[in-house]
């Protein structure tokens, strides 16, 4: 299935998860917060919260800013 | 010369110079001017991750107890602003947000609808809300009222090094608000923060003024001294302005 993370089109297999998106951006997984189209995806849920087909996958960390 | 601590929301902080970590030129020189600053709060931006990419920023502010308060730059509207909050809460286990809804670029002034809008939001889910606002008091107490735990205002626009622009404006808002103000925005050089604290602000909020400066830790190491110094002038009470001279010498008999 097709999803857009971070704004690039990315494919995966059918029932992959969010924990599954963190693993292949291979970030930490401590500092960072995912949206999944416009709306948080906890940490607790990560892997249990499977992809909608076309999501719209925000990764997200903090940076120097401000 | 002891100072009580600021306050926010029940948090007591012993420094009242919040420093911001945008526009430092290397992580080496940015953990220098927060040293030197001796800041215990200190704001980061929320950002789309690159493969791979590593929180370096979160390690260096967690290697000196330096508090990180996300905010909500870029966002130009109360429900992106909320988001990003939201996010920021999502990813630093932090309910303190420093709230900002800019209204364009070339300005970069708050937007005073949407801000509202997303303080009002915030608040209600939970946040402790530090809005960066404009100098305008009528704003001001209407974010304070909505709930908000400190309020922000700026000197001038944000990176323009203008210093504060319309002081009475926040010696009006400092003599009306039931919470903290925070000048955040605008500050150059270390006399600016200064005047802001004799203005009677708790506390300054700058960046831009250390990381692009010729030596940031040194100018960090000012603007702490100036915060200080600026601090003690507004609880020691200055003179009054006279038009003519007054002697300070007793007169020859």
């Amino acid at each position: 299935m097709n999803v857009l993370v971070n704004g690039e089109q990315w494919v995966l297999p059918a029932g992959s998860t969010v924990a599954d998106v963190l693993e292949r951006l291979a970030v930490p997984s401590t500092g960072v917060a995912v949206a999944m189209d416009g709306a948080v995806v906890p940490r607790a849920s990560w892997l249990r919260t499977p992809l909608r087909p076309g999501a719209l996958i925000e990764v997200l960390t903090a940076v120097q800013g401000g | 010369m002891a100072d009580d601590p600021l306050v926010i929301a029940g948090r007591e902080f012993g420094s009242r110079l919040i420093l911001g970590t945008g526009g430092a030129g290397s992580m080496a020189l940015l953990e220098q001017a927060l040293l030197a600053a001796q800041t215990e709060l200190t704001t980061v931006a929320i950002r789309r991750m690159d493969t791979g990419e590593r929180t370096g920023v979160l390690d260096l502010l967690a290697r000196h107890g330096i508090e990180p308060l996300p905010n909500t730059a870029g966002c130009r509207s109360a429900a992106e602003a909320v988001l990003t909050a939201q996010l920021g809460r999502e990813a630093l286990a932090t309910s303190w947000v420093k709230l900002e809804v800019v209204a364009d670029d070339r300005t970069l002034l708050p937007d005073p609808i949407e801000l509202l809008d997303a303080a009002e939001q915030l608040v209600d889910d939970g946040f402790t809300v530090l809005p960066y606002t404009n100098d305008d008091p009528v704003l001001a107490r209407r974010l304070a009222d909505a709930g908000c735990a400190a309020v922000m205002p700026l000197g001038s626009p944000i990176g323009t090094g203008l210093g504060i622009g319309n002081p009475h404006n926040i010696e009006m808002i400092v003599s009306e608000a039931q919470v903290p103000v925070v000048l955040d925005a605008g500050i150059g050089t270390a006399s600016e923060a200064a005047l802001a604290m004799e203005l009677g602000c708790d506390a300054v909020l700058l960046a831009t003024a250390v990381t692009r400066a010729d030596d940031p830790p040194r100018m960090a190491e000012a603007m702490r001294l100036g915060v200080q110094a600026g601090r003690h002038a507004r609880l020691a009470g200055r003179i009054p302005r006279r038009f003519w001279a007054q002697a300070s010498s007793p007169a020859r008999d």
